[in-house]
């Protein structure tokens, strides 16, 4: 499964470790649904961790579409909300 | 659906709407590259813009670096002087410019990581737009409706998220420089007013205001009168070295 952190780049995520990486997901989603700002960071970095940890990442000039697209690690709860808000938050 | 699944799909929402739109879709290969031509001019652009800012505020903590050094120059003539209430004056204009110098190392920091950011992203692009470019042209060559379909779906969406991410990249390095400029600006106008020059002149403020000031800054100014009286050094500026290059502001004429 291919899943790009914004700002970083995309990896390559072996299928065994999907289990793994959808605990962090919805602990991701819980945080926000909470509006609990310090859990969403928490919950945030140690899914990127284990997309950096489990994954490989792409050569830069791999041309491939992602499955998962994870907010950069410093990205502030509200600004994620507001890009699901809007797509025009979106350039490009 | 999760955050990160809603994410993909918003960056994939307007690749399917541009394939859609065009009736044959190696239209959308040549659009699609022209629009990645226009975002890298515009990312070098980008780059430029925070580079000039850069230099910018290093510019000003040497200014700044030069009022500390000559305040306490200042503050030191004039206890050997006898004069304690022009002493406390230089040092508690030293130390506004310390703070200020310490707030631009700050400012300095988070404008070179969005650089290094953007200029990752810009070589991540590049290099994507190479490979675009070939494939275009392989696609083209060898079109045949059924097959190409699905190439150009894929090349198109793979570059557009990348664009996508990377605008994202520019947005917030746009944003910061921005903020940096207006606040380069107020500090230029402070630099100018002589506040944090020169404590021979007169600062520009009124007394109700160096009053004001006393209160918060005299009890840390009253410990380095101290501290110069018991012939120790002045406490150091917080980063001063981070910041400016003591050699080539040596070298400069003065």
């Amino acid at each position: 499964m291919i899943v790009r952190i914004l700002g970083e780049g995309q990896y390559d995520v072996p299928p065994v470790a999907l289990d793994e990486l959808n605990v962090h997901d919805d602990a991701v989603q819980e945080a926000a649904d909470a509006g609990d700002e310090g859990a969403f960071t928490a919950a945030l970095a140690s899914l990127l961790d284990t997309v950096r940890a489990r994954g490989t990442a792409l050569d830069a000039s791999a041309l491939v579409p992602s499955e998962l697209i994870l907010p950069a690690p410093d990205a502030p709860m509200a600004e994620v909300q507001a890009m699901l808000g809007d797509e025009g938050l979106i350039p490009g | 659906m999760s955050i990160t699944r809603r994410l993909a799909m918003l960056f994939h929402i307007k690749t399917n709407k541009m394939l859609d739109r065009a009736e044959d879709p190696r239209e959308v290969l040549d659009y699609s590259y022209e629009r990645q031509m226009e975002m890298l001019t515009q990312l070098r652009r980008g780059l430029a813009d925070v580079a000039t800012s850069r230099k910018r505020l290093d510019l000003q903590a040497t200014q700044l670096q030069d009022s500390v050094d000559r305040l306490g120059d200042q503050a030191r003539q004039a206890v050997a002087a006898g004069s304690d209430g022009l002493a406390r004056e230089a040092l508690t204009r030293r130390q506004a410019a310390q703070a200020q110098l310490a707030d631009l190392a700050q400012q300095r920091e988070s404008l070179i990581a969005e650089q290094d950011k953007l200029t990752l992203g810009a070589q991540r692009l590049e290099a994507k737009i190479e490979v675009f470019r070939t494939r275009k042209e392989t696609i083209k060559a060898t079109y045949t409706a059924a097959e190409a379909q699905t190439r150009i779906n894929e090349a198109v969406s793979g570059i557009s998220e990348e664009m996508g991410d990377v605008g994202m990249a520019m947005q917030r390095a746009e944003d910061r420089t921005a903020q940096m400029t207006a606040r380069a600006g107020a500090l230029d106008d402070l630099l100018a007013s002589g506040a944090l020059e020169d404590a021979t002149r007169p600062a520009g403020r009124d007394d109700i205001q160096a009053r004001l000031d006393a209160l918060t800054t005299g009890d840390s100014v009253e410990r380095d009168l101290a501290a110069l009286k018991a012939g120790t050094a002045l406490p150091a500026p917080p980063e001063p070295k981070a910041i400016t290059d003591r050699a080539d502001r040596r070298e400069r004429p003065s």
